[in-house]
C-alpha cells in the first residue's frame, strides 16, 4: 500500500479512509482473538454505541465495530469526512475553549492539486505509521522525533487530528489504580441484607457460615498479591508434644496446605480429592499436606488460589444442599474424626489463622472474624478441650488431678471456668475429670480468663501456654493442664 | 482477573442458582463482583459509604430479581456493571439535586455536568477492566509505569508495531466511554 498514492489522489480523505479500512482489516486478521474482547466489551459494557459521538470518532469505534460487522459505518461516513471532521473536535469542546490540537485541513487539498512535499522534518514516516503512533503519542510514549512528526502530520490530516483529539481525551480517563480495599465486613452485611429481603430456599447452614466468611476474607487478601507476595516466606507455628514447633514455607504453599486439608471435608462429602492421584501416607492434615507439597504436578504458585477458592465455594454449596442435618456426618481426619459441623468450624479457624500468618508475612493488617463467627470458633475450641484433656491424661501428659478415678458419665465433676473476653466471647465450664462428667459450677476449682483472639492464638499454637495472657485463679495444675490442652489442639 | 474469562455457562448457572434461592450462590456472586461494583460506585460517588450502600443495592437487586438478567443478552459481569452504573449515577444526581435544592452552590447545569463527568469516568474504568488483558497491560506500562512504546514492546515481548497497535486500540476503546448510553438517563432503575 502506498500512502503517496492516497495523498496524491484528488480526494485525499477518501484515500485515507481506504487506508484506514485496510489497516483495520489487517489488524483483525492478525488477532481475531483479541478483537472478540473489545467487541464484547463494547456491545455489552457501556451501552449505546449508537450515540452521536459513536460515529464521529475516526477509527475508535471502527476498530471494534467493523469486527462486529457494521461496515455501513465506515462506508456511510467516509464521504462526509470533511464536514464531520471540522465539527468533530469542535463539538466536544466547551464553547470558546481552546483547541488543544490545531484545526486540521489545509486549503491545498481543496485545490485538487497534489499535496506539496511535507515541510522538511527530521523524520519522514508513512501515513500508516503516523496513524499507528497516535496511541503512543497521546500517551506521550514516543520519541521526540516521532512526536514532532506526528504533530506535523496532525496539521495536515483531518482524520488523524480528530482521532488524536479523541485519544488524548481518553488518556484523561486513565488513572493510577487506587488501592481501595473493600471492607471485608461489608460482605456479611450485604448478604444478610439480601437474605432478609428474600429468604433463601437453600440457606447456608449456620455452622458453615464462618467458613464461607473466612474463605472470602482470605481470598480478598490474596486478590492483589503479586509474585513476590506469593513466594514470600511464611513461618507456620504449632505445638507438638507440648513443644513449640515451626516450619518455614511460602504463601502459595500455605494455600496449598489449606486446599489439601479442606480436601478431607471435600472427600467426606463425595467431592473430588484435590490431591488427585497423589497418595498420602497418612490421611491426616499433615500427611496430606506433605504429600501435596512434595508431589504436586505443578510448583505451588499463585495458580493454587483458583483451585482452593473453587473447592471452598463447592464445600459451602454442597453442605447447603445437604442441609443443616448433615452436620452430624463424620469427617475422618486420619487419627480422629469430627462431625461435619465441627469440621467446617475447624476449617474456618484454620483459614483465619493461616490468613493471619500470610498477612504477617506480607505486612498487611488482618482483623479477627466477626464476633458471631468468632464465637462459634471459640465454642468449638472450648468443647474440644475436655476431650483433649482426657486423651492427654490417658497419655500421661496431664496430671490426674485430685480425683484419682474417672467421674462416671453424667455425674458432676471438678470443673474449670473458662472465661473468654471480648466480642464473640462467653463462659464455658470445662469438666476436668472426664469428658462425660457434668461440668459443675459447685465443683469449680479454677478460673481462667482470656481474650478471645488470644485463646484462638493459643489453640493455634501461635502463643505458648506459659506466655498466653491469661488471668488465672485457683488450682494451678488444672489451669496448666487446660492451657496445654488448648495449645495441643494446634497442628500444622 | 480470572473472572473476566469465565465462560457464559457460569453466568447461566449462576442465574439459575440465584433464581432457585441458593444463598451460597449469592455469596459467590458477591465474591466475584463486589470489587467491581464497589469500585465503579466509588468512582461515580467519591464516597465510601455511598459506594457501600450502592453495593448493597446492586446485590439486593440481583438477588431479588434474578430473572431480570437474561444470559442471552450478554455476560453477567456487564449486566452487573450496567446496573451499578445506573444506580450510582441516579444516587449522585439525587444527592446533588438535593444539595442544590437546599441552597447549595452551583446550578442545575453544573450538577448535570458533574454527573456526566462522574458517569464517563466510571464507564471508562469499566472499559479498562473489561478490555483484553494485552491492551490493558500495554496501557498500564505506558501510563502508570511511564514506559515509552519501545520499552513497552520489549517488556511485553512483542514487536514495536504491535505495541503501538495495542496502545492505540486500547485508547480507542477507552474513548467510547464518552459515548452516552441509556444508563446515563434517569429511569426507573430496573435491571435491564
Amino acid at each position: 500500500m502506498s500512502d503517496a498514492d492516497h495523498f496524491g489522489a484528488y480526494d485525499g480523505d477518501d484515500g485515507e479512509e481506504k487506508g484506514d479500512a485496510q489497516a483495520a482489516h489487517g489488524e483483525h486478521a492478525e488477532s481475531e482473538g483479541e478483537h472478540r474482547g473489545p467487541v464484547g466489551a463494547q456491545g455489552n459494557g457501556p451501552p449505546g454505541q449508537d450515540g452521536v459521538d459513536g460515529v464521529d470518532g475516526p477509527a475508535g469505534p471502527d476498530g471494534g465495530g467493523s469486527a462486529g460487522g457494521s461496515p455501513g459505518r465506515d462506508g456511510g461516513h467516509g464521504p462526509q469526512r470533511p464536514g464531520g471532521d471540522s465539527k468533530g473536535p469542535g463539538s466536544r469542546q466547551e464553547p470558546g475553549g481552546p483547541l488543544p490540537i490545531p484545526m486540521p485541513r489545509s486549503s491545498v487539498e481543496d485545490t485538487g492539486l497534489p499535496l506539496p512535499d511535507p515541510p522538511p522534518a527530521p523524520l519522514l514516516l508513512e501515513h500508516r505509521v503516523l496513524q499507528s503512533l497516535l496511541g503512543a503519542w497521546a500517551l506521550a510514549a514516543c520519541s521526540p522525533e516521532e512526536t514532532a512528526a506526528v504533530e506535523d502530520h496532525l496539521g495536515l490530516c483531518g482524520a488523524c487530528a480528530d482521532e488524536a483529539l479523541r485519544l488524548r481525551e481518553a488518556v484523561g480517563l486513565l488513572h493510577k489504580p487506587e488501592s481501595l480495599d473493600l471492607d471485608p465486613r461489608l460482605r456479611c452485611r450485604v448478604l444478610e441484607g439480601c437474605l432478609e429481603r428474600r429468604p433463601p430456599r437453600i440457606p447456608v447452614p449456620d455452622w458453615a457460615v464462618p467458613y464461607d466468611a473466612e474463605a472470602a476474607r482470605l481470598d480478598a487478601l490474596l486478590q492483589d498479591f503479586g509474585d513476590a507476595e506469593w513466594h514470600a516466606p511464611v513461618r507456620l507455628h504449632w505445638f507438638e508434644r507440648d513443644k513449640a514447633t515451626s516450619r518455614r514455607t511460602t504463601v502459595a504453599k500455605v494455600i496449598a496446605h489449606l486446599l489439601a486439608v479442606d480436601g478431607l471435608v471435600a472427600v467426606a462429602l463425595g467431592l473430588d480429592d484435590p490431591l488427585g492421584d497423589i497418595t498420602a501416607h497418612a490421611q491426616t492434615p499433615a500427611g496430606r499436606t506433605e504429600a501435596f507439597w512434595r508431589e504436586a504436578h505443578f510448583p505451588h504458585t499463585r495458580s493454587v488460589r483458583g483451585p482452593w477458592r473453587e473447592q471452598s465455594h463447592n464445600l459451602v454449596r454442597t453442605v447447603s444442599f445437604a442441609g443443616g442435618r448433615s452436620g452430624q456426618l463424620s469427617v475422618p481426619y486420619g487419627d480422629f474424626e469430627l462431625p461435619l459441623r465441627d469440621a467446617m468450624l475447624d476449617r474456618a479457624f484454620e483459614c483465619w489463622m493461616h490468613a493471619g500468618d500470610i498477612a504477617d508475612a506480607v505486612d498487611y493488617p488482618y482483623e479477627p472474624p466477626a464476633p458471631r463467627q468468632l464465637h462459634r470458633i471459640i465454642e468449638l475450641g472450648a468443647r474440644k478441650l475436655s476431650h483433649t484433656l482426657a486423651a492427654r491424661r490417658q497419655a500421661g501428659l496431664a496430671g490426674p488431678g485430685r480425683a484419682r478415678h474417672l467421674v462416671p458419665a453424667g455425674a458432676p465433676g471438678r470443673s474449670l471456668r473458662l472465661e473468654i473476653e471480648g466480642s464473640g466471647g462467653g463462659e464455658w465450664l470445662i469438666p476436668l475429670d472426664s469428658p462425660g462428667a457434668l461440668a459443675s459450677a459447685d465443683l469449680e476449682v479454677a478460673h481462667v480468663a482470656l481474650d478471645g483472639v488470644e485463646f484462638c492464638r493459643l489453640a493455634a499454637g501461635h502463643v505458648s501456654p506459659l506466655e498466653a495472657a491469661a488471668g488465672q485463679n485457683g488450682d494451678r495444675e488444672a489451669i496448666r493442664d487446660v492451657l496445654f490442652a488448648a495449645a495441643s489442639l494446634s497442628r500444622m | 482477573m480470572a473472572d473476566r474469562d469465565a465462560p457464559p455457562r457460569w453466568d447461566r448457572k449462576m442465574q439459575q442458582r440465584l433464581a432457585r434461592g441458593e444463598a451460597a450462590a449469592l455469596g459467590e456472586l458477591y465474591d466475584r463482583f463486589s470489587s467491581l461494583v464497589h469500585a465503579l460506585a466509588y468512582r461515580v460517588l467519591s464516597d465510601e459509604h455511598a459506594a457501600d450502600s450502592i453495593t448493597r443495592e446492586v446485590f439486593a437487586h440481583a438477588w431479588e430479581n434474578p430473572d431480570a438478567y437474561d444470559p442471552r443478552q450478554g455476560p453477567l459481569r456487564s449486566w452487573i456493571a450496567t446496573l451499578t452504573h445506573r444506580l450510582a449515577v441516579r444516587r449522585l444526581r439525587q444527592t446533588e439535586a438535593a444539595a442544590l435544592a437546599e441552597g447549595g452552590p452551583g446550578s442545575a447545569e453544573e450538577v448535570e455536568r458533574r454527573v456526566r463527568r462522574a458517569s464517563v469516568a466510571a464507564r471508562a474504568d469499566y472499559i479498562v477492566t473489561a478490555m483484553p488483558a494485552p491492551l490493558r497491560a500495554a496501557l498500564d506500562l505506558a501510563y502508570v509505569q511511564r514506559r515509552d512504546y519501545r520499552q513497552a514492546a520489549a517488556d511485553l515481548d512483542v514487536t514495536e508495531d504491535e505495541a503501538r497497535r495495542r496502545l492505540r486500540l486500547g485508547l480507542q476503546l477507552l474513548a467510547t466511554a464518552h459515548d452516552s448510553g441509556p444508563s446515563e438517563a434517569p429511569d426507573d432503575g430496573g435491571g435491564r
